[in-house]
């Protein structure tokens, strides 16, 4: 999760003049090509033979034209895409500390596990009586899972949190629904709610309803209380929350919505504070997903993919979707089709096939490699983390709802930049040049200005020391006045400052042949 | 615990200068009576060496389609994929790296997007690709909600052409957003269905797979001819990507909206995911498109660069007004699918495409030979659909026993449609060797008999 605020304009930026190479090749940044500009029609890195002579029976529609794709020879796709690699920061390369993101290591032993043939080679309609091991993994995960959730049931297959998030709010609507209470059309949303809720919420009909939050970053019960009503089915709120806090009246919260007739859904984003330490079933929780790529160490990827099985309550469990885990009489099988079976009416399916797979392996591999004890001091160590930084940066800057403790992430708004010509934007753009990954800008929305350090428990002291320093330098610099390191800031990445307003208003969304682009203002 | 940098006089060191006596003091703000006070009951840690044994037994456990002849298709094919795919994307800035949200230090992310939207298009026959999506059905999905808000009517017709598990996911998401659904019966190989009967005043898209579920390829045109006359949109999905390379384009039979699957390009079965979906468009409707987007821009010093883009169509903005809640794509298959294509080139995937038909008609020949047995297709690329004596699940079963995994009975898929229970789905790539072919038709005489 992150949001910018506004698109980057380049009118306050600076140009610098980069020191001049004749191939524009920095050492060991290179400038690379698109695929479009390096790759020949005629060129394939991969060798097939050409089938014998036969009549195709393709009905007459057979393609025509050509398609236009260039190839790469195999030295020349490793050298390009290892390129580019070069020009990305990952966990690998340095701290990473995007606050909701939950940028943790990623154990190479989970990639080894997820691509054992026994996983990776096995189709998702082959017969059940031909993959006993995927299914027992699939239910080793879920017992996992509910283990640690203190719930009742899991519906393993949603590919994403905000698919999650659509699991579970569709489970509430099927109850919902068998109750006969199809009036409940209002879903409660909390101001500082990650986007994903209310879109979520909307895209199957509910309409959306805000909920301030108190002056301290909390929801407070008495404002729930206030936005209850017969109309209402369900609130979703983020513990802990986007602030970074537990919510302190989360059980009289759950009461309240219970006592209205509504339910409970939890985005369940920061539930990497947590593991081991509470569980969202004794809270009054009625569904939450889990991103396995956050609180689970699968990889982020560069954007996906994720995985956001949602664990259910005893009242949402019966409408869990297709497939499902049932263990009976036949032993251990998934159930594929959404017609209802004994006491499990499902709402329909979510996906084609079982799910995320490849990264149900990981996350139980990351699972078993902590354990008990591992997993509640990865939590511990989460919460210490992001608890040091703030300690170590409070006298500089300041924090929307005071100085407390944070859960496992800490929340700076930017008053302290207040008359410097300085945005948050700024800030985070120098901690690149710096050598860093910047935290979450602009979210939460209800802090002005926000910066979202979430450190993970995957930082060494040392690692937290440096960048508990380099905050301090910058913070510093800007109290000196020292406009322009952020103002031209990055400088020393592979790219400057990028006009997102232009890439917005004459959008360019591939490749085609045309004249060369404007070249380097020097 | 060897992901855990911190050591015990650290930790202590840490907590005196936060203030803090003890751990507990830093997660006073979960309620007392709240706070699990020992450990989780579940098993204690492992070494590398432990996760890896329990791992490899379950993984032991399933038969691997390499370890044996290999024909199951239905939405999901086995295609080799170069080593350097996957070297590639574990290289540690694409593995770990985030969404590219700060877009100076993720060009290599970014690129590789501006690649695949770019591929996508051109495979499609469209203006424009999104920089994909969780995969095929969601995408589906997703695109019959595009066609809502474009025409801004609400009902669609499914083509019984689509595969069951795509149907499923439109019905769920069209039933719980409240909008209608006209699914047709399955559209079985062999036999036209009447959709341009079905197409009316009232409908905001037609949802049309080719090739079908069943195998068979339809020609779009006269269906996008229907739907456009009454205003409403022609979505094309195609469950095997491979098939671009030979099949003409949706594009250019007419579609509005072509989604995809793109497992079967540079990534693995995984039983069922991750993959990831395609979903291409015509540019005049890219505002109401779901999903991430990367455009070329410059930056400071007017170096071409990318960046996602058009984000106020998204979640993140727009909030109970965006497009989709969707928030990530499918970013490493997507990097998987843009290496491998780059290595095939346009030359490579017509090359594989031809292989693949070629297989497959060379199996279904084999396969007149088994008595009792017949092809139902007219047209097929590298999947048709068996007419089989008795039950085709039985049959998959008592094949399985016998080391051969031999497709997958429609009656898997199409639980409630006991016509269709002699039905299996046989695929065939060029993973097949002729050896694998010869195994599937002597298994299947010997069963049969």
């Amino acid at each position: 999760m992150n949001s910018e605020g506004g698109p980057t304009a380049l009118s306050q930026t600076t140009s610098i003049r980069p020191a001049r190479t004749f191939t524009a090749n920095r050492a060991l940044q290179q400038e690379e090509g698109l695929l479009f500009e390096i790759g020949r029609l005629d060129v394939t890195g991969v060798d097939l033979e050409e089938p014998a002579a036969f009549v195709p029976r393709l009905g007459g529609l057979e393609r025509a034209g050509a398609i236009g794709l260039p190839g790469l020879s195999e030295p020349e796709a490793m050298r390009h895409y290892v390129r580019l690699s070069q020009k990305n920061y990952g966990i690998d390369s340095g701290l990473f500390p995007l606050g909701s993101c939950t940028m943790k290591h990623n154990p190479r032993l989970n990639e080894k596990m997820a691509r054992l043939p026994g996983f990776a080679d096995i189709h998702p309609l082959q017969p059940q009586s031909t993959v006993p091991g995927a299914l027992a993994l699939m239910e080793m995960l879920s017992h996992w899972l509910i283990e640690m959730t203190g719930m009742n049931a899991v519906a393993l297959s949603p590919k994403a949190g905000a698919h999650g998030e659509l699991c579970g709010m569709m489970a509430i609507k099927a109850a919902l629904a068998a109750r006969g209470e199809h009036e409940r059309q209002v879903v409660l949303v909390p101001d500082s709610a990650h986007g994903t809720n209310p879109a979520t919420a909307a895209l199957i009909g509910f309409s959306v309803r805000s909920v301030p939050a108190g002056a301290d970053g909390m929801v407070r019960a008495d404002a729930v209380k206030a936005a209850l009503d017969g109309d209402v089915a369900a609130i979703m709120l983020t513990n802990p929350n986007t602030c970074g806090l537990f919510e302190a009246e989360i059980v009289a919260i759950a009461e309240a919505v219970h006592e209205a007739g509504a339910y409970f859904y939890c985005d369940g984003a920061n539930f990497n504070a947590i593991v081991g330490k509470a569980r969202p079933g004794d809270l009054g929780v009625d569904a939450m997903h889990i991103n396995l790529h956050k609180t689970f160490s699968t990889p982020h990827g560069g954007g996906g993919p994720g995985a956001g099985p949602v664990v259910l309550s005893a009242a949402l469990a019966p409408f869990a979707p297709a497939p499902y885990l049932r263990r009976d009489g036949w032993g251990l099988r998934l159930v594929e089709d959404s017609a209802r079976e004994g006491d499990h009416a499902p709402f329909g399916r979510l996906t084609a096939f079982h799910g995320q797979m490849g990264m149900y392996v990981r996350a139980l591999s990351y699972m078993l490699s902590h354990g008990a004890n591992g997993m509640k001091q990865a939590s511990e160590d989460a919460v210490l983390n992001a608890n040091y930084i703030r300690a170590g940066l409070s006298d500089l800057l300041s924090q929307p709802f005071g100085d407390q403790p944070c859960m496992h992430e800490v929340l700076f708004d930017d008053a302290w930049l207040k008359g410097t010509g300085l945005t948050t934007l700024d800030i985070a753009k120098a901690l690149i040049d710096e050598g860093y990954h910047p935290m979450t800008i602009y979210f939460p929305l209800v802090a002005h200005g926000a910066m979202l350090i979430e450190p993970t428990e995957s930082e060494s002291k040392l690692s937290l020391d440096l960048f508990i320093a380099t905050m301090r330098d910058l913070a510093l610099a800007v109290k000196a006045g020292e406009k322009e390191r952020f103002l031209s800031a990055p400088r020393l990445s592979p790219r400057r400052r990028l006009d997102e307003t232009r890439a917005a208003r004459q959008p360019v969304l591939r490749w085609k042949p045309r004249a060369p682009l404007p070249q380097a203002n020097d | 615990m060897r992901y855990l940098p911190l050591t015990a006089v650290e930790r202590l060191d840490m907590l005196a200068k936060i203030g803090a006596a003890s751990m507990d003091d830093l997660f006073v703000g979960i309620p007392a009576d709240k706070r699990l006070p020992g450990l989780m009951e579940l098993p204690a840690g492992r070494g590398e060496c432990d996760v890896e044994r329990l791992l490899n037994g379950l993984s032991a456990q399933n038969k691997a389609a390499g370890d044996v002849p290999f024909f199951v298709g239905a939405g999901a094919y086995r295609h080799h994929i170069p080593a350097s795919v996957d070297h590639l994307i574990q290289r540690s800035e694409f593995l770990t790296s985030y969404t590219p949200y700060q877009p100076e230090i993720a060009q290599g992310t970014l690129q590789y997007l501006f690649e695949f939207q770019t591929q996508v298009a051109l495979l499609t026959g469209m203006e424009v690709a999104n920089a994909s999506m969780y995969d095929g059905s969601t995408a589906t999905g997703e695109a019959v909600l595009m066609a809502h808000r474009l025409t801004r009517r609400s009902k669609s017709v499914l083509s019984g052409t689509l595969h069951p598990h795509y149907r499923a996911v439109v019905e769920t998401l069209s039933h719980m957003a409240g909008d209608h659904v006209e699914a047709l019966a399955p559209a079985i190989a062999g036999r036209s269905e009447d959709i341009l009967a079905a197409i009316d005043a009232d409908t905001s898209c037609v949802v049309v797979q080719s090739p079908s579920f069943y195998g068979e390829i339809i020609d779009l045109r006269p269906i996008a001819t229907k739907a456009h006359s009454v205003g409403a949109l022609l979505i094309a999905v195609v469950s095997e990507a491979v098939s671009f390379g030979l099949v003409e384009s949706p594009g250019q039979l007419g579609a509005d909206i072509v989604v995809a699957e793109g497992q079967s390009i540079g990534n693995s079965l995984n039983f069922g995911g991750p993959y990831v979906g395609l979903f291409a468009t015509r540019q005049k409707f890219v505002r109401q498109m779901p999903g991430r987007l990367c455009g070329e821009t410059v930056d400071a010093d007017g170096r071409r660069g990318f960046v996602l883009t058009l984000s106020t169509r998204e979640q993140h903005i727009r909030r109970d007004k965006a497009t989709s809640n969707i928030c990530t794509n499918s970013g490493l298959c997507c990097l998987a699918f843009t290496i491998h294509m780059a290595l095939l080139g346009e030359t490579g995937l017509k090359r594989l495409a031809r292989l693949n038909h070629a297989h497959a008609v060379r199996l279904a020949d084999m396969l007149r030979d088994v008595k009792g047995v017949e092809v139902l297709n007219h047209s097929f690329f590298n999947e048709f659909t068996l007419r089989v004596p008795g039950d085709a699940a039985t049959l998959v079963e008592a094949l399985a026993q016998a080391g051969v995994l031999a497709g997958v009975p429609v009656s898997r898929l199409e639980p409630e449609c006991p016509h269709l229970n002699d039905l299996l789905l046989v695929a065939s790539s060029e993973m097949n060797s002729d050896d694998d072919r010869h195994r599937l038709v002597a298994a299947m005489k010997k069963v049969l008999a």
